[in-house]
């Protein structure tokens, strides 16, 4: 027991450690809740698509020395919403678009990141840093995503209808238009706020990942907002300790977690694991 | 809340609509509807029923013409909450992680804060709406575990507890059994009294007499609107639905041997009726769904697959 203990209380004994389970807990939470709109609405690529798209707008953004930050954000928002344009204006499907234009932004950031070499590690905008995290950047991603899970908590009746159902939606007089943009908006902020932790290419992870394990577990909105929640902020806390003694990258150990999460959901569900049906099949 | 604030009237003002392909499905529409009526929306496929209820719902913009809602502008009308429509077919996710009864208090977002948080008379509208389509039994049950017809009754029971004024319906009839088909007439015709606006579409021409007291018929244009009585004449349906419609004659001399001249006519636009005489079906009108036809009586004279209906 006191061997346990000391287990979990030794990592905390460094600073970067306690800055880097804070962080880890507030992506995963955020990214949680957000999963479960992202798999519902069938928005898994557009994540992808906007995560890829902040690369240029970090890279911009260090040259014209603004903060990284909202160089992303604008990255990300801007691929977005061009995907919403072209689509609405050619016979294309939206994943073709999403794809050519995520993938030429990220492109068009991996050039000029060439050309500029910055000092920021290219490692560090693919792969988060989350173990070099500062006060300041958890101020940051507090921030956001206080304000993204405040307004999702509060109207997530409304984006659910949304999601579930546009005509009605629309037909009972609510702004459709808006409620996109607006999910919009708060989907790039999620992947600003999280890119310090685990970066561009694995934050697409934690924003499926815990919205579909809860999704194959229940059948019911508000239970699968509390088990993508409990299930991600479990998954980081479990990858933080179980990194440090393994001595492996954070962000990528709290990914595979959720992936074992997600396979055991996958076999063992109530209703629809694999597993279970061939049990029910057998006995029956 | 009073319950009527408004005078539900519908206006649909010389509209033409053109989709983006350059079709032009209606033009030159106009009809009004006032309260307490229920109108039928008759026409062949392709005729632009369903395009005229996403006029009248602002889903696609008329290039010519306007539509008012109770004295006001599509959108306008639409964030007062008091038109439900419920389309032809919905287009959602039937995997959705939603029950009956949760789809059904959608319709009930419009009377709620904007925290949505469903207050006691929200659950009884919900439970009430779910009773009189009579889904009480699968209130619980994921919306993609139900059968076609269920599923229909369901968002018929969403547009019920949103107690909309003005209420469109999109062939809320196919595929929906004579029973429950029964049970939503004498809904409509309940709410027709309390002084609601209906508009239904449907092919279902042998029962609009007996419940519609407006009937508006359409081919790409109004060919003509106004009560049931006046409108919803033979010559009428024949221009309406031209050579597409079955039309089934039994004259005089084939029914009865007396000198009694009056013959029988079907008309019926998709779904076959089942004509029976005597014991005998007649060859040129085989029953489609004969399942919903009463067994003949001995002395039955006729009957048609929906005249149970009356
Ligand atoms: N999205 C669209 N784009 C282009 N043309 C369309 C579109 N929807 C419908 N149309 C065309 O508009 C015309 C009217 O279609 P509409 O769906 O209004 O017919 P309807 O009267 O409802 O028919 P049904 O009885 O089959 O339901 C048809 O010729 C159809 O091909
Ligand atoms: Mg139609």
């Amino acid at each position: 027991m006191a061997e346990l203990f000391e287990y979990l209380t030794e990592p905390m004994q460094y600073a970067f450690m306690q800055r880097a389970l804070l962080m880890a807990i507030l992506v995963g939470l955020v990214c949680a809740v957000f999963s479960c709109f992202l798999v519902l609405k069938g928005w898994s690529l557009m994540g992808d698509a906007v995560s890829h798209a902040v690369l240029p707008g970090i890279v911009i953004a260090y040259i014209l020395a603004i903060p990284l930050s909202i160089g992303a954000f604008i990255g990300g928002l801007f691929c977005a919403v061009a995907t919403g344009y072209v689509k609405d204006n050619s016979r294309l499907k939206e994943d073709a678009i999403m794809g050519i234009i995520f993938s030429g932004m990220f492109a068009l950031g991996l050039v000029i990141y060439l050309k500029v070499q910055p000092e920021i590690h290219l490692d560090h905008i693919l792969f988060g840093n989350i173990l070099g995290v500062q006060a300041a950047d958890l101020w940051e991603t507090g921030i956001i995503c206080a304000a993204t899970l405040g307004l999702i908590v509060v109207r997530r009746h409304d984006l659910l209808l949304y999601c579930f159902d546009q005509a009605y939606a629309r037909a009972i007089g609510l702004p459709v238009k808006l409620i996109h943009y607006a999910l919009l908006v708060a989907l790039s902020l999620t992947i600003v706020a999280s890119l310090k932790a685990v970066g561009v290419i694995l934050v697409i992870a934690m924003l499926i990942a815990p919205g579909a394990i809860a999704y194959l577990l229940t059948n019911r909105f508000s239970h699968m907002l509390l088990i993508s929640s409990v299930v991600a902020v479990g998954s980081s806390v479990a990858g933080v300790f179980v990194s440090f003694y393994l001595d492996a990258d954070t962000g990528a150990t709290i990914i595979l977690i959720q992936t074992f999460i997600f396979i055991l959901a996958f076999l063992f569900a109530p209703t629809s694991g694999i597993l279970r049906k061939k049990i029910v099949s057998q006995n029956s | 809340m009073a319950k009527f604030i408004y005078n539900p009237s519908l206006e649909v003002n010389d509209i033409t609509v053109t989709y983006n392909n350059g079709h032009t499905a209606i033009y030159d529409a106009s009809f009004s509807l006032s309260a307490g009526t229920i109108c039928a929306l008759v026409g062949v496929n392709g005729s632009g029923k369903s395009t005229l209820f996403k006029s009248i719902m602002g889903f696609v913009k008329p290039v010519k013409g306007s539509v008012t809602l109770s004295g006001m502008p599509v959108l306008t009308a639409l964030k007062q909450n008091i038109v439900s429509y419920v389309p032809q077919a919905e287009d959602v996710d039937w995997n959705f992680p939603v029950l009956v009864e949760d789809v059904v208090m959608m319709g009930r977002f419009g009377h709620m804060n904007f925290m949505r948080i469903p207050k006691k008379k929200d659950k009884l509208a919900v439970r009430d709406a779910l009773e009189k389509v009579g889904m009480t039994e699968y209130s619980r049950r994921q919306i993609g575990e139900l059968s076609g017809g269920q599923k229909k009754r369901v968002f018929l029971a969403r547009s019920i507890a949103q107690e909309g004024q003005i209420i469109l319906l999109d062939e809320p009839f196919t595929g929906v059994d004579v029973q429950t088909e029964l049970a939503i007439m004498k809904l409509l015709k309940q709410m027709r009294d309390e002084g609601r606006l209906m508009l239904v579409a449907t092919h279902n021409l042998g029962s609009i007499p007996d419940f519609c007291d407006h009937t508006v018929m359409l081919n790409r244009t109004i060919l003509d609107a106004g009560k049931t009585a006046d409108v919803f004449t033979p010559e009428n349906l024949e221009k309406t639905f031209g050579g597409v419609l079955r039309h089934f004659t039994l004259g005089g001399d084939e029914l009865h041997d007396d000198d009694d001249t009056r013959s029988v006519r079907v008309i019926t636009d998709d779904e076959r009726p089942l004509v029976l005489y005597g014991n005998k079906t007649q060859k040129s009108a085989a029953a489609k769904k004969s399942s919903t036809a009463n067994k003949p009586d001995a002395d039955a004279k006729i009957t048609t697959s929906k005249a149970e209906a009356k």
